[in-house]
């Protein structure tokens, strides 16, 4: 039961403090002080508050998108455990379940995109299903293969399952896995050297692009739900490549913060140091992304 | 007294009745009368139909009949199973809502060939029952021809379009070549067994003498009607130029006739080749990749939704391949995940693609094009419309909490279950392919939904279409309600498939409830609820957000240009455009780039860009035309002189008079 609790609360209150983490450390690399820590907590708060435009061609598709695309998110954050915990929901092939929960989302985010009529958003769209669709092999690639290790196709064991001992036995697969998983995680989520979060009027942008028309509680709920994201496929990435577990709650709850924490400095870390890849390099590394979980899943066959 | 509900009797019934439905149209002076009582009769069919498909899943038997006809190839018989029920559950519904939605969509009052259509129709749906029913390979295959040709009146309805003849006179030649292989391998059948009855299950030696060949020439005469890749050529323009509920009965259900006929013939034999298993992953997977790929190139709707039943036949054959390979390695699990997952995407497919194809006839009549780049902004005009397509367009990309996520979510555990044991997993590749496939879907999708229904209208015809009549919603709310309901009920298509893959996999009851419990079914259905309540919160608390809050309207931020107009607006093919270059190989997308003359006022010029067919336009017409040239002297022969033909048949007579003695 606490842990169910626990479990609610970081995953409903931390997402947001990993955008912060991640501006703050881009902005120590550029010298800067940056906005604080919290910053995306005000934005939120603000954003609820503040009133919202409508463009004349949208519909109630364009309102349903952030409803639909933020409630299959939660879902989803439901779905992963954390801090070696096993998730609140949770039952045999609920990995199928949850790859599937961010195809939703993504329909429903391109749709309302697709809804204002604006050949910018069009763009972002075409450009946010088209990746992912090269991403989706990838995750089911890693997925069957840590399934394998673990002969069992419920997400929770399947992650919480991967110990230091796995680590040492097939370290080789591990290491492709987590380096395909953390291409994935930057994908998905539109970071360098996919898509810069920090750009909102170039036309090789894909997020931000989609979401241009949207204001007021809407963008808060796209922005909350995006972090939510990150934190999500974050948490799978964190329990494939540090899995240790001390036995004791709190303090595996606290690793898995500040775990969570450091991917967040990472992600900065590449951040600050990479360029944004050119639109036609980024289905290659994609792929290639791909066969580095094919391997994977090859090297655990033996 | 009680009434015994024979499966058998009640479901010729039924054929009877589809096949006369249209008949009164056609005899009385008042033609919008005769279409009347035709969907009167076929959704009294249907009724019947579906009573008696559920009498014989609760376990009622059906009986042989037997018809001793004057033919020389032994009495026809008749006899319904589990493999045919769970064909003919969603033949029946998708017939019966096609009638009813033909009474607004083709109204014999506007069109002088409706009672033709409605007669055919009929005929086309009586003669799918009969192909399911029948025991005999020689009525198998007058019911089978009776399917094919009266698909061919239907689909050339319009038959003063050039291009309708084209498609048309294709579909003849494909179905006919198919049936060519249909020939050879029920003949070989009479040949090994002396009669024309279909053997008993697993009554079959693979020790036959060309069992390979049987199995292979099933292979092609019904992997052609279904749609396989590579034989799938005939199929997207036949769909295409078909009246719209015409399509949704040949893309929902005729296409499964031939899904039906290689599980009849596959079924006759004990032992299947140990190949046959991987050999329709690998054309169910190419199938699936190439279909969705082609799909996502098209701009005309129709087209569009053609392309994307062969995905979705790919995925149907993938399941199937899924459960032999099972077959051959024992292991239970990929059996009944693969043929579970086959059975409910038959069923699911029938649904979502006949609502989806009902839907573009909506769009057809509301803006009197099929062209997608021409729409736009139709959610305004169309909210109905609109709002089932989206359901049809969920639940085709198989995302939850539709139908189309259950069948393929048998498929994923099966292939991952098999992952997980096996020393070699070659069929958890699967899951991958599965993927790509739904991500591929999803580009699809959306690029369909958002430029037809969403943004601002391309064209006067976009901004001048009006909502569809109420009898054409009506069977597309049902078909949408039945999306919903087995998406947020999984357990429902569970229940519906488990006494066919008992029949047909050749497992006890136990076992096959044992895998299915494998499956999450039930945690399926407490997570679309959850889901339901997780959005229906959220849009509660933005709503009352919006209603708190000063809400204005401007036009689409177009990053500082104050003047955009709806040509701006991103077109279906600039959407699908990266995606179909990324897999060019596939889609085989073809530009004709003009030059540009270098002058101070150069000319009009036109660009265009089409995705090709590449095996009917690169392979078949070359070949079919150098076929034609070599073979022109022939010709001489045909020179129109009777006398000199019927000189002809006495030569021919003789010679095989001296043949025989």
């Amino acid at each position: 039961m606490t842990d169910i609790i626990i479990h609610c609360a970081v995953a409903l209150l931390l997402p947001p403090l990993l955008l912060g983490v991640i501006g703050k450390t881009k902005a120590a690399f550029a010298g800067r002080v940056g906005a604080p820590y919290l910053q995306p907590y005000y934005d939120l708060i603000k954003l609820f508050q503040k009133g919202s435009v409508f463009s004349e061609t949208t519909t109630w598709v364009f309102r349903a998108g952030p409803v639909v695309t933020l409630a299959a998110t939660l879902f989803a954050a439901l779905l992963v455990p954390l801090g070696r915990h096993g998730a609140p929901v949770s039952f045999s092939g609920d990995m199928i379940l949850f790859a599937y929960l961010f195809g939703l989302s993504r329909f429903f985010t391109t749709i309302a995109a697709l809804d204002t009529g604006s050949s910018f958003e069009g763009m972002g769209a075409a450009r946010e299903v088209t990746f992912s669709c090269l991403a989706e092999p990838t995750l089911f690639f890693a997925l069957i293969t840590l399934a394998r290790m673990s002969k069992s196709l419920t997400l929770s064991t399947i992650l919480t399952s991967v110990t230091p001992a796995i680590w040492l036995a097939a370290g080789a697969s591990m290491l492709l896995l987590v380096g395909a998983l953390f291409i994935i995680l930057l994908a998905e989520n539109c970071r360098i050297p996919f898509d810069d979060p920090n750009t909102h009027l170039e036309l090789t942008m894909i997020h931000e692009v989609m979401v241009l028309d949207h204001s007021g509680p809407a963008f808060g709920m796209i922005l909350y739900g995006a972090a939510l994201k990150l934190f999500v496929l974050g948490a799978v990435f964190v329990n494939v490549a540090l899995p240790v577990a001390t036995g004791n709650t709190f303090a595996d709850w606290a690793i898995f913060i500040i775990a969570m924490l450091g991917l967040a400095v990472t992600i900065g870390v590449v951040e600050s140091v990479m360029a944004r890849l050119r639109l036609v390099r980024v289905p290659q590394l994609l792929v290639g992304a791909t066969i580095l979980s094919a391997f994977a899943m090859i090297l655990v066959l033996r | 007294m009680t009434i015994v509900l024979e499966p058998t009797g009640y479901l010729l019934a039924a054929a009877t009745l589809l096949a006369l439905s249209g008949v009164p149209g056609l005899l009385l002076r008042r033609p919008v009368f005769g279409q009347r009582i035709a969907a009167f009769c076929v959704v009294a069919a249907s009724l019947l139909g579906e009573a008696a498909v559920a009498a014989l899943l609760g376990g009622t038997p059906g009986a042989t009949y037997q018809i001793d006809w004057p033919l020389p190839f032994g009495p026809a018989l008749f006899s319904v199973d589990h493999l045919s029920a769970i064909f003919l559950f969603p033949l029946f519904i998708v017939t019966g809502c096609a009638s009813v939605y033909a009474v607004a969509y083709w109204p014999a009052r506007e069109q002088p060939t409706a009672g033709k259509l409605t007669m055919f129709q009929g005929l086309f749906a009586a003669a799918m029952v009969a192909v399911v029913l029948s025991r005999h390979g020689v009525l198998f295959l007058m019911a089978w021809e009776v399917m094919a040709l009266s698909a061919y009146f239907l689909l050339t309805t319009e038959h003063r379009s050039a291009e309708v003849q084209r498609v048309g006179g294709v579909y003849l030649i494909a179905t006919h070549t198919g049936t060519m292989a249909l020939f050879a391998m029920f003949s070989l059948l009479r040949g090994t067994l002396g009669t024309f009855a279909f053997p008993g299950s697993h009554s079959l030696s693979q020790a036959v003498p060309f069992a390979t060949i049987i199995i292979a020439a099933a292979l092609i005469g019904f992997g052609g009607k279904a749609g396989l890749m590579p034989l799938h050529f005939w199929l997207p323009g036949a769909h295409a130029n078909a009246p719209s509920h015409v399509s949704a009965m040949m893309s929902g259900l005729m296409l499964k006739m031939g899904v039906y006929g290689i599980l009849r013939t596959l079924s006759f034999f004990d032992v299947l080749p140990a190949w046959l298993g991987w050999l329709m992953i690998v054309l169910g997977a190419w199938s699936a990749v190439n279909g969705i790929a082609l799909a996502m190139g098209q701009r005309d709707l129709k087209r569009l939704l053609a392309y994307s039943s062969i995905e979705n036949i790919g995925i149907i054959f993938i399941g199937i391949g899924l459960a032999l390979v099972g077959i051959q390695t024992h292991s239970p699990t990929l059996v009944v995940c693969g043929f579970s997952g086959a059975f409910i995407h038959i069923v699911n497919h029938g649904l979502f693609k006949s609502l989806l194809f009902m839907g573009s006839g909506a769009l057809i009549h509301g803006t009197g094009t099929r062209e997608i780049d021409r729409m736009g902004g139709l959610a305004r005009r169309m909210p109905i419309t609109s709002l089932l397509f989206l359901v049809g367009s969920l639940a085709i990309c198989g995302l939850p909490p539709l139908n189309g996520f259950v069948g393929e979510l048998f498929l994923y555990v099966g292939a991952i279950t098999d992952g997980i044991a096996s020393p070699l997993p070659l069929a958890a590749l699967v899951a991958p392919v599965l993927a790509l496939v739904g991500g591929l879907a999803v580009i699809t999708f959306v690029k369909l939904y958002g430029t037809i229904f969403l943004g601002a209208p391309r064209s006067a015809a976009a901004s001048h279409s009006h909502e569809a009549k109420g009898l054409m919603t009506a069977p597309m709310v049902l078909l949408a309600v039945g999306c919903l309901v087995a998406g947020m009920v999984p357990p429902l298509l569970a229940r519906l498939v488990a006494p066919v893959v008992v029949f047909y996999g050749g497992l006890d009851r136990e076992a096959v409830a044992r895998v299915i419990g494998q499956v999450p079914l039930v945690p399926l259905t407490g997570a679309a609820i959850l889901l339901v309540i997780l959005g229906a919160a959220l849009g509660a608390f933005y709503l009352l957000r919006l209603r708190r809050l000063p809400c204005t309207r401007g036009t689409t931020w177009g990053c500082g240009y104050l003047e955009p107009t709806a040509r701006m607006q991103y077109t279906g093919t600039s959407f699908s455009e990266m995606a179909v270059n990324l897999l060019g190989a596939l889609a085989a997308p073809r530009r004709v780039r003009p030059a540009i003359a270098d002058e101070s006022f150069p000319p009009t010029v036109r660009f265009h860009y089409a995705v090709t067919e590449t095996v009917l336009d690169r392979v078949l017409t070359p070949l079919f035309r150098w076929t034609g040239l070599a073979f022109s002297y022939i010709r001489i022969l045909q020179h129109g002189r009777l006398h000199i033909y019927v000189l002809y048949i006495f030569a021919t007579l003789c010679v095989l008079m001296a043949w025989t003695h």
